[in-house]
Order: structure tokens, then sequence, then C-alpha cells
């Protein structure tokens, strides 16, 4: 329920955003690396209603007087009475959103990008290797999959971070490993007191791991440096170019294909992207 | 399509009742500087020039653009501005009336940008290039001093009168609501403008050879040729902002008190805070991969996704560049390049 009196009028352009009230605020990670999930549900139910959405997608998130950032969407599709967007605190827009509470007003536009081919992906095994901030695309698109648990195979989550600090979800992970047909497989960096499962980085972790390549797909989130060792080891475990998809994140203003700043090659991430297979990563010219 | 003259004198009647109807946007002299503004009499209009320091983009994509605006108190409201009433730009060059059908393919699309709407309610009066400046080049870019493939109108300095064709049906209404200003061209007419066209073509001097130029940027990304190139750039951007191309932009929020908009104003990738994350990583950190990223933008990436060359041979960048990093340069040698 809303309980701040909204309006948007006037001419529509694609850059008005629709606006959203703050429902919940969750702390994923306290401390340095702040991460916090934002539950919003937009104002105008009619907007809440219409606003559909694909796993991998992205929204444009404005605090109003700072600006707007874009934001994979870190809730599945299939929850249909809000969405959620994880932030790490970090920038100018992202250090304001960390102060909005519940009952905040947020504008928020999309969805915008190609999102995760979930449909193409129907009936294969799906192995997620998600790092730090990277995973909460990969949230949207596990719980899309546990939600249609009959269209896919076997479910590997693979998810490590600096410290049990910085672990995302943490509760969310311990419920989901308690369920029938999804392995979760939690690292940290570096050892700690009472850390029972795997110490060292993402990618070690996948090789310990060792998913079949055998009718399956693995999608990579998180850190550039992290993203190219998982694709390397991904590569020695026997997986194509074609069964390994990632997203990329660029800098955007516009998020629309039109300001010019996220381009790899001729190949704008926040409308062509930001998921891409590594067979397409490898054929792309360009800055990174 | 129509032929017609229109005699010299009458101009100022023409767009005085032009005035009634759009706001018109012309040639001015601000103090040397020919700039293009909304006038309010014929007057002002300046058509005796080379062409304008700032190109017509300027008035579809303004520097300075409020997408919206919004008030946070007890409610929160965002409002969106209406998009401005009918407009004609009259004077334009032919290069600059390229530049605007190039824009389109970026404006345009699945997310219409406010730019599309002010597009469709704007008539371009093109006028024939004369005299052209030595750094054109219109003739290597697909286009030429009297192209009228992108005006409305175009007329053409023919002595006592304006040899005008209508070129499209927006062209043809603004025509037709003065027809009697307007009289049919008579051979004679035709003769004299295909004498001046062919004068002005022959006064362009400098050739950029684009041909096969995206396939060979294909091949020399990696070429040390680029670090070469941006030795003596100085980051400036001056080439972006007068490029009649050149069309990215920032978005920014001001704010007083509970009240605020959205502006969008232009922005350059010479700049290394254009791309920077808010991680601190930047994929273009160097100079090198701002000016190689300009220069495939316009001959490489358009080319991909669009199917045409992002440069009208305006020679603005060249006009402009403080250290006289020339474009047809950089383009002749790039073809020389071997990996």
């Amino acid at each position: 329920m809303t309980t701040t009196e909204t309006s948007v009028t006037g001419a529509p352009n694609p850059y008005v955003p629709q606006l959203a009230e703050i429902d919940e605020v969750f702390d994923e990670v306290i401390g340095e690396r702040a991460i916090k999930t934002f539950r919003f549900s937009f104002c105008d139910e009619k907007v809440q209603n219409q606003f559909t959405f694909m796993p991998g997608q992205c929204v444009m998130v404005s605090a109003m007087g700072e600006g707007e950032c874009m934001f994979a969407l870190s809730s599945s599709p299939t929850e249909t009475d809000y969405l959620e967007v994880s932030v790490m605190k970090l920038g100018k827009v992202t250090s304001v959103l960390h102060d909005y509470e519940p009952g905040d007003i947020i504008g928020v536009r999309g969805p915008y990008g190609n999102g995760f081919d979930v449909k193409g992906w129907k009936g294969k095994n799906i192995i997620t290797v998600g790092g730090g901030i990277g995973q909460p695309p990969l949230r949207s698109l596990i719980w899309y999959i546990l939600d249609n648990r009959k269209d896919y195979g076997k479910l590997d989550v693979i998810y490590g971070a600096r410290t049990s600090n910085d672990l995302s979800f943490k509760q969310e992970f311990f419920d989901l490993e308690k369920r029938n047909g999804v392995d979760v497989h939690l690292s940290i960096d570096v050892e700690e007191d009472g850390w029972t499962r795997f110490v060292g980085f993402v990618p070690d972790n996948l090789l310990a791991v060792a998913p079949s390549p055998e009718n399956a797909v693995a999608i990579t989130c998180g850190p550039p440096i992290m993203i190219h060792f998982v694709i390397q080891n991904l590569l020695k475990l026997g997986f194509t170019d074609e069964q390994i998809y990632t997203t990329l994140e660029m800098r955007m203003k516009c998020g629309i294909g039109k300001c010019g700043r996220c381009n790899i090659g001729n190949v704008y991430v926040c409308k062509d992207g930001p998921v891409f297979s590594y067979a397409q990563l490898e054929k792309m010219k360009g800055e990174r | 399509m129509e032929k017609m003259i229109l005699k010299k004198k009458n101009l100022p009647e023409f767009v005085e009742k032009a005035l009634k109807e759009y706001r018109v946007i012309a040639p001015t002299d601000n103090e040397g500087i020919i700039v293009f503004k909304e006038i309010t009499n014929p007057s002002e209009m300046m058509l005796n020039y080379a062409n304008t320091r700032i190109p017509a983009k300027s008035v579809l994509l303004q520097q300075t653009e409020t997408l919206f605006t919004f008030s946070q108190g007890k409610t929160v409201a965002v409002t969106s501005p209406e998009v401005n009433d009918k407009t004609l730009i009259v004077g334009l060059r032919p290069c600059d009336a390229q530049s605007l059908a190039i824009l389109d393919h970026v404006f345009g699309g699945d997310y219409s940008d406010p730019y599309v709407e002010k597009r469709e309610n704007t008539i371009l009066v093109g006028l024939t290039c004369l005299n052209p400046e030595i750094t054109c080049f219109c003739t290597s870019t697909g286009g030429g001093p009297s192209c009228a493939e992108y005006t409305d109108v175009q007329l053409t300095d023919i002595g006592e009168n304006y040899y005008v064709e209508v070129v499209t049906d927006k062209g043809k209404t603004l025509t037709e609501r003065a027809s009697g200003l307007f009289a049919p061209a008579a051979e004679a007419d035709e003769r004299k403008k295909k004498e001046l066209e062919e004068k002005a073509q022959n006064a362009i001097t400098r050739t950029m050879h684009t041909d096969g130029i995206a396939e060979k940027l294909e091949e020399i990304f990696e070429s040390p040729f680029w670090r070469k190139i941006a030795l003596k750039c100085l980051g400036c951007a001056a080439c972006t902002y007068v490029c009649p191309t050149c069309h990215c932009f920032d978005m920014q929020d001001e704010t007083a008190g509970t009240r605020g908009a959205r502006i969008r104003v232009w922005d350059s990738c010479m700049y290394p805070e254009y791309t920077v994350h808010a991680s601190g990583h930047n994929p273009r950190p160097e100079r090198m991969n701002r000016v190689r990223n300009r220069v495939y933008h316009k001959f490489n990436y358009f080319p991909k996704n669009c199917n045409v060359i992002a440069c009208v041979g305006c020679g603005r960048g060249i006009e402009v560049c403080p250290v006289n990093v020339d474009i047809i340069d950089v383009i002749d040698k790039a073809r020389e390049v071997n990996l």
C-alpha cells in the first residue's frame, strides 16, 4: 500500500521514471562493502500489474535529486507483487539509496536489456557461478528456475565472497540447500574461524565442484577478474563457448542505447546486453 | 520535385509569414560568430555565411535540456515537458541536414527520444553552399554543397532569386501557404543553378577516401597507429561539441529545496570521466582509447549498426582543433596501416 501521494504527468518520454515505494529494506552485508536489498512496488497499481521482465534484465533506479543507476533485478519475475534490487554502497547515488527507508519513494524505469535465455535453457542443468555483488541477477534466475522447477534439470549454485560477512543472501542460501534438486556451494577467499565450507577463490571452488558440461549451461556474474578465471575453468571442465554466459557492466546514463558511453565496439551493453555468451564475447572488439 | 523561384527580396516576407505559425530558427551573427538562434524578425537572419559554429543538432538535441521536473514534499510528483511547437530551420547547410538523418538512427527505434517528436515537428529549409570552406569535404561523405536529399525545401542563391526545390510533402505544405511569393523556375534559372552548383563542387578541394573504411578499421583496432594519432590530441573535446553527428549526453539532477529537474547535457567521449565505473575501473583509461573510440564510432560502429558513416564532411572538427588533428588525415593514414 502506498502511503505517499504520487503523480507522473506530462508528455511521456523514455527518461521519465515511474514512481515506486520502498516496501522493505534488507541488510545483506553490513560494514565497509555494505549491500542492501530494496523491495519496492510501483505506486500506480496499473504499472505494477503491467510490469514484466526476465531474469537478467535491469532497471534504472532514481534517487530523485541525486541521479540514476542501473541495477539488475534480484527478485524473480514469478514474484509479481514486488520487485527487488540489491545495491552495494559505492558511488554517489548508491550511497544516498542506502539511507532510504521503507515508505520512501524512488523512480524506476525499465526493464532494460536482453536478460537470460531461460526459454532456450529449458531441460538443461543450470550452474550459476557468482561472486560478491555479482549475485543479484543470478538470484533472480535461481528463483525463476525453482518456481518453474519441472522445466529445468539439476541446479548448482556456486557463490563466494571475500569474507563470510560479504556473502549476500546468506540465510536464503542456507534455506535453498535444504531443497531437493539444488546444490549450494559457498566459499570465502580466506580462512575464518567457524567456516567449514570451501576456502579459496570462486574459480577454484568451481573446479572443486566440477559440474558436468553434459546438457548444461553455466552462467557467471561477478568482478571482471573472477569472470575471466571462471570462464577459463569452465573451458577446462569441457564447457563449450556456447554453454557459457556472463553479464557485463558499464557506466550507463540513458539505458536505452542513446547516450553513447556503454559501448563495447558497436555493441551497447544497456540494450544489446547485459547478457552475452562467451561465444559472443570472443567476437567482441573493444574496451571493457 | 517541384522547381520554383523566390525573389530574394521576398524572403523576408516568406519568413514573416512562417513566423506566424512556426518557431523560426536561423543563422544569426553573434559578434562575428554565426550561430543558430530563434528569430522574431527576418532581419536577424544572416544568410551570407559559410557555416555555423555549432551545428543544427543543437535545435533538436539542445545542449541543455530538461527531461522532467520533480518535487518531493508531502507528495512526490514527476512532470515531463510538452515537446515544443512547430519549428522551421531556415538556412541550414546540406551537411547539417544530412547529419540529422544520421541522428535519426540513434534517437528513433524502440525507445523514442523527445528528439523524434521535435524532428517530426521541424521543417528544414536548406541553403546551398556556394562558397565552401577550405576544410569542407561533404562530397566525400555522401553529400554535396547543393545536396537537397535531406532538406524539405532547398534554396540556392542564383543572383536576384533563390532557386527553390520543394523536396518533401512538408516542404510542399510550407511553400503552398505562401504560394503567391513563388514563380515557376525558367530554364535559365535552372542553368544558372547548375552552373553555380558545379562551381561549388569544384571549390571543394579536400577528399576523404571512405570506401571500405569500416572494413579496414576492423583489422587495425590493435595497431600502435592509434597511440601515435592520439599523441597530439589534448582531449579538449571541442571536436565533439561542434560535430553535427556527435550525440553523447550526460544526465544530471539539479535541485533547489524540494524541487528539481533531471537535465540532459551534451557530454563527450573524449573525457575520461565519461566511462569511469563507480568501482574506479575505466574501460577507456587512456587518450588513445578515447580517440580510437571516436574514430571507430563514426567510421566502423555506425556503419555496422546503421549502414551509414557518421561523418558529413562539414569540416568543423578540423577547423576548431587547437592542435590540428585532421580527421581526413587520420582516415587516410589509417588506410595505409599494415599490421
